[in-house]
């Protein structure tokens, strides 16, 4: 009975990868692409990660795969946020298609910047 | 059945990295490619979860965890240089 679960899992896993690419591919801009990689792209490294789990029978296995899948969710928002700001603040990643830019006024009068 | 639903999940895999890969190469912008090369570093911990499943070492796992770790590393880094470049 757990061979079908884990075969399910890893290939929805493997097919929310393809999603997170093909997304890189299709957006328009940094921040969109952003949005696309890296959450499917997480979902479906817990899907095959669970499944992988599944299927292996030593002991200390699944504290590994759950150590992989906690650093994932700790420093994936990290790096992501990490990426988004340091894109913004070099000005000209948005997308011309862009209308609201709340972040305008703050990337003008940011110190960092205006030192420079 | 496994060893199917493995080969799958695979070749899936494989297509993504290959998406993964024309986005790094096309850029534009060092702030595309180094999302792109963090989502290319998902996929292989992702492959490397697969072949432990399908050959049932454990070897993988440390492995998994050292690039699961380098990728957020590299990450940080890059964004770091990014921001302190001229704007």
């Amino acid at each position: 009975m757990i061979e079908p679960i884990a075969s399910v899992l890893l290939v929805a896993g493997a097919a929310l990868a393809l999603l997170a690419a093909i997304g890189l591919q299709r957006f328009e801009d940094v921040f969109a692409r952003m949005h696309a990689a890296t959450k499917p792209a997480t979902l479906g490294l817990i899907l095959v990660l669970s499944g992988a789990g599944l299927m292996l029978p030593i002991p200390g296995a699944v504290a590994k795969l759950v150590l992989v899948i906690l650093l994932q969710f700790i420093t994936a928002p990290i790096a992501a946020h990490l990426v988004g700001r340091a894109a913004f603040r070099t000005g000209k990643e948005l997308s011309p298609e862009t209308f609201v830019d709340e972040g305008a006024e703050y990337i003008n009068t940011h110190p960092r910047l205006i030192e420079e | 059945m496994i060893q199917i639903a493995a080969l799958i999940a695979l070749g899936l895999l494989a297509v993504a990295a290959l998406l993964c890969l024309i986005r790094m190469i096309r850029g534009p912008g060092i702030a595309n490619r180094i999302v792109a090369l963090d989502t290319l570093l998902l996929m292989v911990v992702s492959g490397l979860a697969l072949q432990a499943a399908i050959t049932g070492e454990d070897t993988y796992l440390d492995v998994m965890v050292v690039a699961a770790l380098l990728a957020f590393t590299g990450t940080s880094m890059v964004a770091n240089f990014i921001e302190r470049r001229r704007p």
